[in-house]
């Protein structure tokens, strides 16, 4: 590999390292970057990476486990794009992920990436369960495959796979049927996004999955789909067009929340407790947005909607993103971005902590117990919520 | 090369003297007015000259249509006496010098909206209003090269405008317009009156934003909600040197169901923004800028305005904070537009 | 695995220590134009007592320590020069105590600017810091350590003139305080002895900062500014002593630089005041414009925009959004700064033009009013294209011609790089660097702490011990 070939050799060697990518808008603290709040050396910090990717291609370094453990540690959160006050913003995450490109093309890679690729390949989900576990999720409901239906419900790995996340998806199954949405689901048919493939660097790999799912869409006559995470809503809706796949593509909470507009769903139950909204990267950051799901909990009667310090554009990421919910290069320690954010949510004085992502939900989770706080702070997602609040 | 066509015997023959007599900022009778005039004339020293405040008015006073108004700023000129201080006239003359790139000339289509110096404001120009519109100018380091220059009359530079205008001309010329809507009257302006002033050629015909909004609103008046709102209009400096062009402002809000309030400052005794006043030279124009600013938004305000609305970015920047705080909302004439049209 | 690692690693737990060439490759690199220097080890303590032990331990065993706070000097001043062990300080970063009555702050050293503005607008809105215009992760404890300067300078003086007291770790692993703190438990006052001047400025040589106490100033509620543009550079010292005089401004500072363009040639002076209601601001303005700027303006030597109710004021962020450094598309710029008398102002500018003509860079000049007018903190920056090492080799030459015009104009440099170090030290006093020779060997008996930076021991007087 050489720099020339390097898809941004014109951009890379201008971060100057000022470090403005750790910090929230508000300066409070210096870790709102999940790999840099983790790891707290230079190297780990979105400037150092910038630093050591080049230095890689420029031949000035030796590939390593450890360059490539730094290199897939980021999250692909942007709150480095959020942050960088220079020109080339936008790009710096696209750079970290060619720089995987690279890495992934060569089979450099860290083991655990190379089996979430490997069980994505084969099996069509990260944690390499066999495909016909893909519907087991909705058996025993009423959940119908899609044939038709207005909207296609695309669940996901994660919330297919996942225990915890297969009961957001049931609910939220349950939550869509009661607004009368007519959709239908895909079951053992459904196939991974792609969406942490891309951003692990594996583009061929994304390419394949994003098409055959593109092509499917199609053939079943698919105009408009619902995502339940939002990870699968950014590629779908950012990155399936340039493949010749365009749907209407919406994340749960934007139709949840057209839905309690309309005054389908009746939430005269509601909820009481003091709930805070954790922002998802992919819904926020990623695709900007922070609306919906809050204005759907506040819909709910008996809420109280407390934020966060850091929320919106400065939310701290739960460090699942970028295939890192299973990759798992943040996790291990009380710095861990999702043991953070819990704390954060528990200094909020909220008793709930509301979620749209299943990454985030498991993430969250699994922090709020290694600190203790399962008991004091429960993790639900917006979807819960609501079907809490339906009368 | 590029003389002003300023007719003398028309000047001095005239009997109002309505250029300065008519002046919101110096007070001078006729008398007192025919000499400074004929003193201006013969390139002579005038307090004029000193007390000017450069708001463009006297070319709309001037019923002979006789550029009272670029005459003095020649004579300024000519004179070195500078409204304002050299430093500042040096920033804004290098404000205009194109410097991160030659031209790139863009790949439009009629009907063509020529943004000048603020490209920034090109993304506001959406929605049914602007449907089928090129925009020209949309590139901030690419502004200096469509940049009309008319805003040096202010600097008393008009060297620099009949230097530079030529070539902007070109610039726009080059993209095969035959007809170019200002998005700011000073374009207008500088196309329509100015450059005819000197003598220099425009091989396309400037259109007044606000004739084109006003077009473009009688084409979709189905689709006009009446917005039912009292409003005062901002009349820029620039507006002084195409007054015929005036009444579009009333017709626009006629079309969208606006108010506009009756009040003082309207018209040809609209006050300046103040922009222009406050950095000059001569003594007390700070506290002149603040008076100027104060009866003008006081006004707006006991007329019950609901909006302040602008043309001149310029004065949308120096006043619309001032009016903001006042709790009168500023607002571009063509975002007002885009409310009424859905 | 290498014992050194192995113990620091039970210092500060396995994450935060290491010497893997990812580790080594980052930490060696300065963002200005120093050539690359490599640790041995990179660590990040949390607490004093870990600096303590990592001290220690390579005071036992004779290796380098260079501490690091936001790594923002530009000037290579934490750079490994003889390698080691580099000590990133940013994990020491509590808020220990806010007075707000004697208004101090007690912080850990590692505190980044940013965090510091933004916990005390939060908590104590009342109080602020001079804060010094660095990216938001400078580091407080890394600033005063070369002194500092900030946007209160104009009233208040340099960073390093606003301690009340340290905790260090001396270079022989023990904990001293100096300050009130030694004696009281308030860090209120920078009395009795020792003199701070045993450590601030000194980049690290003599002890690791762990605590500071910093004062901390009346934040008025309202900000107003004013930018005054000049043509003749000759006018703005007695522009910057009148204005000065009236002590009204809260931070002034005059810059000349070649892009962008409409600046080009000219001199602006931003003025910032600041008051709690709209009466007391409006008489600042009104002291500072109609008591000195109107002559200049009537002349038409200058004018004058802003410093009015009625505008906009132009405010940078705090700390601010720096973007210089990417004017060339290169990631890279540096500057030389220097504490001059302020009457120089015009003759740092003209050379300073010239040498950036030289250089092919665009000369970018700034100076701050430190004090009463009592200097001036000049710097003379360059960028460079960190991917074109011609334009680094540029830079790094203008950065030398200026640490010798810094010097030749009768200046100090600040923060001065290896080289600035070299040129002071020639010429300093043979009896201060004496002085300065017995508090090293005194407090670093082994020469441990931050090497290759003000090297007295390699200095001559103490060879030949002579006294004059």
């Amino acid at each position: 590999m050489s720099l020339a070939d390097y898809r941004y050799r014109d951009l890379i060697h201008r971060c100057f390292r000022c470090g403005y990518c750790k910090f929230p808008t508000s300066y409070l603290d210096v870790n709102n970057c999940p790999a840099y709040a983790r790891y707290r050396l230079e190297s780990y910090s979105t400037g150092g990476r910038l630093w050591l990717i080049r230095a890689w291609l420029n031949d000035e370094m030796e590939w390593t486990d450890h360059l490539a453990e730094i290199v897939f540690s980021c999250a692909t959160c942007k709150n480095c794009t959020e942050q960088c006050p220079l020109p080339f913003s936008q790009d710096i995450v696209n750079m970290i992920v060619a720089a995987r490109c690279e890495m992934v093309e060569r089979g450099l890679m860290p083991a655990a990436v190379q089996q979430f690729l490997e069980n994505v390949q084969r099996h069509g989900n990260p944690y390499g369960a066999p495909r016909s576990k893909r519907a087991e999720w909705f058996q025993g409901t009423d959940v119908e495959q899609y044939d038709g239906q207005e909207y296609l419900y695309y669940v996901g790995c994660v919330g297919s796979y996942d225990t915890r996340a297969r009961e957001t998806a049931r609910t939220l199954a349950h939550v869509l049927k009661r607004g009368g949405v007519s959709f239908g689901v895909l079951g053992d048919r459904e196939s991974c996004d792609g969406n942490d493939v891309a951003k692990l660097g594996e583009e061929g790999l994304f390419e394949s999955l994003a098409e055959e799912n593109i092509e499917q869409f199609k053939e079943l006559g698919v105009t408009k789909v619902v995502t339940l995470s939002p990870h699968a809503y950014n590629a779908m809706r950012n990155d399936y067009p340039s493949l010749n796949g365009t749907f209407e593509v919406f994340h749960y909470t934007q139709l949840l929340n057209e839905l309690i507009k309309k005054g389908t769903l009746d939430l005269s139950r509601g909820f009481d407790a003091r709930v805070t909204y954790h922002d998802p990267c992919f819904l926020g950051r990623w695709n900007g947005e922070y609306e919906a799901p809050r204005a759907a909990l506040r819909a709910v009667p008996g809420i109280e909607l407390v934020e966060m310090e850091r929320s919106r554009a400065d939310t701290l990421c739960c460090g699942g993103g970028g295939g890192n919910f299973y990759t798992d290069f943040l996790g291990g320690s009380e710095d861990s971005p999702a043991r953070i954010r819990i704390r954060q949510a528990r200094d909020s004085g909220a008793q709930v902590v509301a979620v749209a992502c299943p990454n985030c939900m498991t993430m969250l989770e699994d922090a709020a117990k290694a600190e203790r706080l399962d008991e004091s702070l429960s993790i639900r997602d917006v979807s819960e919520i609501v079907a809490s609040a339906l009368e | 090369m590029y003389d002003l066509e300023f007719d003398e015997k028309k000047c001095l023959r005239c009997q109002t003297c309505d250029c300065l007599t008519r002046c919101q900022y110096i007070d001078i009778d006729r008398d007192t007015a025919k000499v400074e005039m004929k003193k201006i004339i013969n390139a002579e020293d005038s307090f004029v000259l000193h007390q000017c405040v450069t708001c463009y008015a006297c070319e709309e006073y001037c019923r002979k249509g006789n550029h009272p108004f670029y005459l003095i700023v020649d004579r300024q000129e000519h004179l070195d006496i500078p409204p304002l201080p050299q430093p500042l006239i040096k920033q804004g003359v290098q404000l205009g010098i194109p410097w991160r790139g030659d031209l790139v000339v863009q790949d439009v289509k009629e009907p063509v909206i020529d943004m000048c110096m603020f490209p920034q404001l090109a993304a506001s120009l959406q929605g049914r209003l602007f449907e089928g519109v090129s925009i020209m100018s949309t590139d901030p380091r690419q502004r200096a090269h469509f940049f009309c220059q008319l805003m040096y009359l202010h600097y008393a530079r008009t060297s620099t405008i009949r230097e530079r205008l030529p070539r902007i001309v070109e610039n726009i010329a080059r993209h095969n317009v035959t007809e170019v809507i200002c998005f700011h009257d000073e374009c207008y302006a500088t196309f329509a009156s100015y450059a005819p002033a000197v003598g220099i050629e425009v091989p396309f015909t400037p259109v007044h934003f606000f004739e084109f909004l006003y077009h473009r609103l009688t084409q979709v008046k189905e689709h006009i909600k009446p917005l039912n709102l009292k409003v005062a209009y901002q009349r820029p400096c620039s507006s002084r040197l195409s007054p015929d062009k005036l009444h579009f402002v009333d017709d626009i809000f006629a079309l969208i169901g606006v108010e506009s309030v009756d009040r003082q400052y309207v018209g040809e005794n609209a006050l300046c923004c103040g922009g222009a006043i406050r950095p000059q030279m001569y003594d007390g124009r700070y506290e002149l800028a603040d008076d100027v600013q104060k009866r003008n938004i006081d006004d707006i305000v006991e007329a019950g305005a609901d909006f302040c609305v602008f043309n001149c970015p310029a004065c949308f920047d120096t006043m619309s904070h001032l009016v903001a705080a006042r709790g009168v909302n500023p607002i571009f004439m063509s975002d007002l537009c885009r409310l009424a049209v859905d | 695995m290498d014992s050194v690692l192995t113990s620091l690693k039970a210092i500060v737990g396995d994450t935060f220590a290491s010497n893997e060439p990812e580790e080594l490759y980052v930490y060696s690199r300065d963002l200005g134009t120093t050539e690359p220097y490599s640790p041995q080890y990179v660590v990040a303590p949390r607490t004093t007592e870990e600096v303590q032990d990592i001290v220690r331990l390579a005071n036992r065993e004779k290796i380098p320590l260079v501490p690091l706070g936001g790594g923002l000097t530009l000037a290579g001043l934490v750079m490994p020069l003889k390698g080691g062990i580099i000590v990133d300080m940013k994990r020491m970063d509590s808020v220990i105590e806010v007075n707000e009555r004697a208004r101090y702050a007690v912080i850990e050293a590692g505190v980044s600017q940013g965090k510091l503005v933004a916990y005390l607008h939060k908590h104590h809105p009342t109080l602020v810091h001079s804060e010094p215009g660095a990216p938001a992760q400078a580091t407080v404890g890394g600033n005063i350590a070369i002194h500092g300067q900030g946007d209160l300078a104009q009233p208040y003086g340099f960073n390093s003139d606003m301690v009340n007291g340290l905790e260090v770790v001396l270079p022989t692993g023990e904990v001293c305080r100096v300050g009130s703190c030694s004696v009281s438990p308030h860090w209120f006052t920078m009395h009795p002895l020792p003199d701070l001047g045993l450590f601030l400025g000194w980049c690290g040589t003599t002890g690791i900062i762990t605590r500071v106490s910093l004062k901390l100033y009346p934040a008025k509620r309202i900000r107003d500014s004013g930018q005054f543009v000049l043509e003749d550079a000759n006018l703005v010292p007695d522009i910057l002593y009148r204005i000065s005089h009236t002590e009204m401004a809260g931070d002034l500072i005059a810059v000349n630089q070649e892009l962008p363009v409409p600046v080009q040639g000219l001199h602006i002076i931003s003025i910032f005041i600041a008051g709690d209601s709209e009466e007391e601001v409006e008489f600042k303005r009104r002291l500072i414009r109609l008591g000195i700027l109107q002559e200049y303006i009537r002349r038409g030597d200058g004018g004058l925009i802003g410093l009015s109710a009625a505008v906009r004021p132009r405010l940078p962020r705090r700390p601010p959004i720096s973007t210089i450094q990417d004017i060339k598309k290169g990631g890279g710029f540096e500057y030389v700064g220097a504490i001059l008398p302020v009457d120089t102002y015009p003759e740092c500018c003209r050379r300073g033009a010239d040498i950036s003509s030289r250089h092919n860079i665009a000369y970018t000049l700034l100076a701050r009013v430190i004090g009463s007018s009592h200097a001036m903190m000049f710097s003379w920056s360059y960028v460079f294209n960190r991917a074109d090492p011609e334009t680094v080799r540029h830079a790094r030459e203008a950065l030398f011609e200026s640490d010798e015009l810094a010097i030749e104009l009768g200046g100090i440099p600040w923060k001065p790089g290896v080289y600035g170090q070299k040129l002071i030290l020639e010429r300093m006093e043979p009896n201060t660097l004496r002085l300065m020779q017995q508090i090293k060997a005194l407090l670093d008996p082994n020469g441990i702490m931050n090497p290759g930076n003000w090297e007295v021991s390699e200095c001559p007087s103490q060879t030949t011990g002579t006294e004059t």
